[in-house]
């Protein structure tokens, strides 16, 4: 799981498949991943992990990392 | 009525219990009828009194988009004093960075007064000089709401309409020390006529998610529906970005009549809106789905189109403007009495003549949407380098004139000066007329907007140049158009010593983190380059549009 939303974050929202990102490295409040991007995510862990993200859990206050989100997409694919 | 003081003082004695304005969130929609705008209003005009605060004198508010931000707002006018938005700090950006366009704000517009939040306060005085002009920073937490009030003692009633009403600023280091101030006949005169262009009445719902620091959020998705009256349904940009849908469930709820969008925010609803999300979605109330602040695409209204239409969005709906914060906000309008006209024209001749030639069946064709006609008091012309008028169809630099233009930039007399040619306003954007209808074909000189937002070069190459790796001076920044996104993504070539390709991606790493901190936009592309890449200009700098160009070339 963290290998494919390490690739689509780089592969498609940063266009950068050589970027590496850290499991504990700040996504949004750093603006690696931007506010346009925001609904990207979203609808990829939708459709790829069949777990929905709400808009309003788009914030860095509810997960910044690679690593708070594959533990967000676990508790919702358990629930 | 002559100020906007007056108007608001009208609206209170008339219609206190009408609605002026429902104020959505993820939390649910809040209903503010006029009566507690004012007073909420008040509230701050009497803190404002209590600071000291005299009458022409700058505010700045460091607000969100929400209710404070808005009581605030109108509470400075009619305290008498000259409101001034900065964009607030996101999460994103750096303190450092921030701090220092709070420094380049305060030092050209010499504000009294600051209003912000409690958590805010430390920020601001980082930001702050000895010997500033800043009397006191003023928190929202000390606002209590105010009824019973003199509307006879209040500074606004003494306003004269030659006076500076507010002032409008670009984001960046650069946007916020060019201040556009606006005074309250300027303001007044832009309603006016440009109420008539789109036909506006008490009963339109304006539904709007746009920032209150632009033009386009401030006049004609706020001021405007406030003072004359029409419904304002208002959401945060910041809901809007995350869930686009919401704009389509507001029009949906509230029956919206009228909404202003920039090109990319067409693309964006069309691409990244669920199914899901429109269950029960019926946009045939949406009478102009207006085009504004960033060059405006045929493909994007186009897409928008066939995306809505099966939800009841008319395709005589779509419009376009061209507007600017030095005009107040429009300058002319288009598809509101008839669709937007549409002028294909040959793409060569528009590149190596300058000239818009109605393209040929088989030609390589460009569809331009026209922006419209101008609007009543407001005159367009388009002239060459000598502010001569050129032949329709001919490109040149657009000119405006009218009763809505700036007073001037604030405290910039030296810009003012700059950008005046008589009493005509040069815009430095670029376009051409057709019978009596604008095409625009290029903006202000290396401006670059990004989703809607104006960005300058020259403050993202200096954040470049902060990278360690970076020759000073050897960074250039532009923008390039993606069709698919409908808006312009940001490029960056910097000279760099190294050889080693792991070295020089880490340069160009550190180039994209600098930006994305240091501003509101990020780069898509970075490229680095040996010592000698950049093209420069006979007087030695370096010219943004031929590396543009080179960078298309090399990267084809």
């Amino acid at each position: 799981m963290q290998d494919q939303i390490t690739t689509f974050i780089s592969t498609e929202l940063l266009k950068d498949p050589t970027r590496k990102i850290a499991f504990d490295e700040a996504l949004i409040s750093s603006g690696l991943v931007d506010s346009f991007s925001l609904v990207d995510l979203a609808l990829f862990i939708e459709e790829t992990f069949n777990a929905r993200i709400d808009d309003t859990e788009l914030t860095a206050d509810v997960f910044d990392t690679i690593e708070e989100l594959v533990a967000l997409i676990s508790a919702r694919r358990k629930s | 009525m002559t100020t906007v003081t007056e108007v608001l003082y009208r609206t209170i004695q008339e219609e206190p219990d009408r609605i002026a304005l429902v104020l959505q969130s993820p939390d649910g929609d809040q209903a503010i009828t006029y009566a507690d705008l004012i007073s909420g209003a008040l509230g701050y005009a009497n803190i404002l009194e209590g600071a000291g605060v005299g009458r022409n004198e700058p505010v700045i508010l460091l607000l969100q988009h929400g209710r404070p931000l808005i009581e605030a707002f109108f509470g400075a006018i009619l305290h008498g004093a000259v409101p001034a938005i900065m964009p607030f700090l996101t999460e994103k950006l750096s303190p450092e960075r921030y701090r220092q366009s709070l420094a380049a704000l305060i030092e050209i517009t010499k504000p009294a007064v600051i209003i912000t939040y409690p958590a805010f306060a430390d920020e601001v005085a980082s930001a702050r000089k000895e010997g500033d002009s800043v009397r006191s920073v003023l928190l929202w937490t000390e606002v209590e709401p105010a009824t019973d009030i003199s509307w006879e003692m209040l500074g606004g009633m003494g306003s004269e309409p030659e006076d500076i009403v507010l002032l409008q600023h670009s984001s960046g280091t650069t946007g916020l020390q060019k201040g556009v101030a606006l005074s309250h006949r300027a303001v007044l005169y832009q309603l006016k006529t440009y109420a008539k262009a789109i036909n506006l009445t008490g009963d339109d719902v304006i539904v709007s998610w746009l920032p209150l620091y632009h033009d386009m959020g401030l006049i004609a998705g706020f001021i405007m529906p406030i003072l004359l009256r029409s419904k304002l349904i208002l959401m945060s940009p910041f809901d809007w970005i995350r869930a686009p849908y919401r704009l389509l469930s507001a029009v949906s709820q509230y029956n919206g009549t009228l909404s202003w969008l920039p090109n990319f925010a067409y693309n964006f609803s069309a691409r990244k809106v669920r199914d899901r999300d429109l269950d029960n979605i019926d946009l045939s109330s949406w009478r102009a789905v207006i085009n504004c602040s960033e060059p405006m695409r045929w493909k994007s209204h186009e897409d928008f189109f066939n995306r809505f239409s099966e939800y009841g969005l008319k395709r005589k709906a779509l419009a376009t403007c061209y507007a600017m914060a030095e005009n107040v906000f429009a300058v002319t309008q288009g598809g509101i009495e008839s669709p937007v006209m549409v002028d294909e024209i040959d793409r060569r001749s528009l590149l190596e003549d300058q000239i818009a030639v109605p393209a040929k069946a088989g030609e390589d064709a460009i569809k331009m949407l026209s922006a419209g006609q101008p609007i009543d008091g407001t005159s367009v012309r388009v002239v060459d380098a000598e502010g001569m008028d050129l032949p329709d169809r001919h490109v040149g630099v657009i000119a405006l004139q009218g009763g809505c233009l700036l007073s001037g930039y604030y405290n910039r007399e030296d810009l003012t000066q700059k950008t005046f040619m008589g009493r005509w306003y040069i815009t430095g954007d670029l376009g051409y007329l057709a019978d009596g209808e604008l095409f625009i074909t290029g903006r202000k000189k290396e401006l670059i907007i990004v989703g809607g937002k104006n960005v300058f070069p020259q403050d993202l190459e200096e954040l470049a140049m902060d990278v360690e790796g970076v020759h000073p001076g050897r960074v250039v920044a532009f923008g390039l158009f993606n069709e698919d996104i409908g808006t312009e993504e940001i490029g960056v070539i910097a000279e760099v010593d190294v050889a080693e390709d792991d070295h020089r991606m880490k340069i160009a790493r550190e180039i994209r983190d600098q930006i994305s901190r240091g501003t509101d936009v990020t780069a898509r592309y970075v490229l680095t380059v040996d010592r000698g890449w950049l093209i420069k200009t006979s007087s030695g700098k370096i010219a943004r549009g031929a590396n543009r160009d080179k960078y298309l070339q090399e990267s084809a």
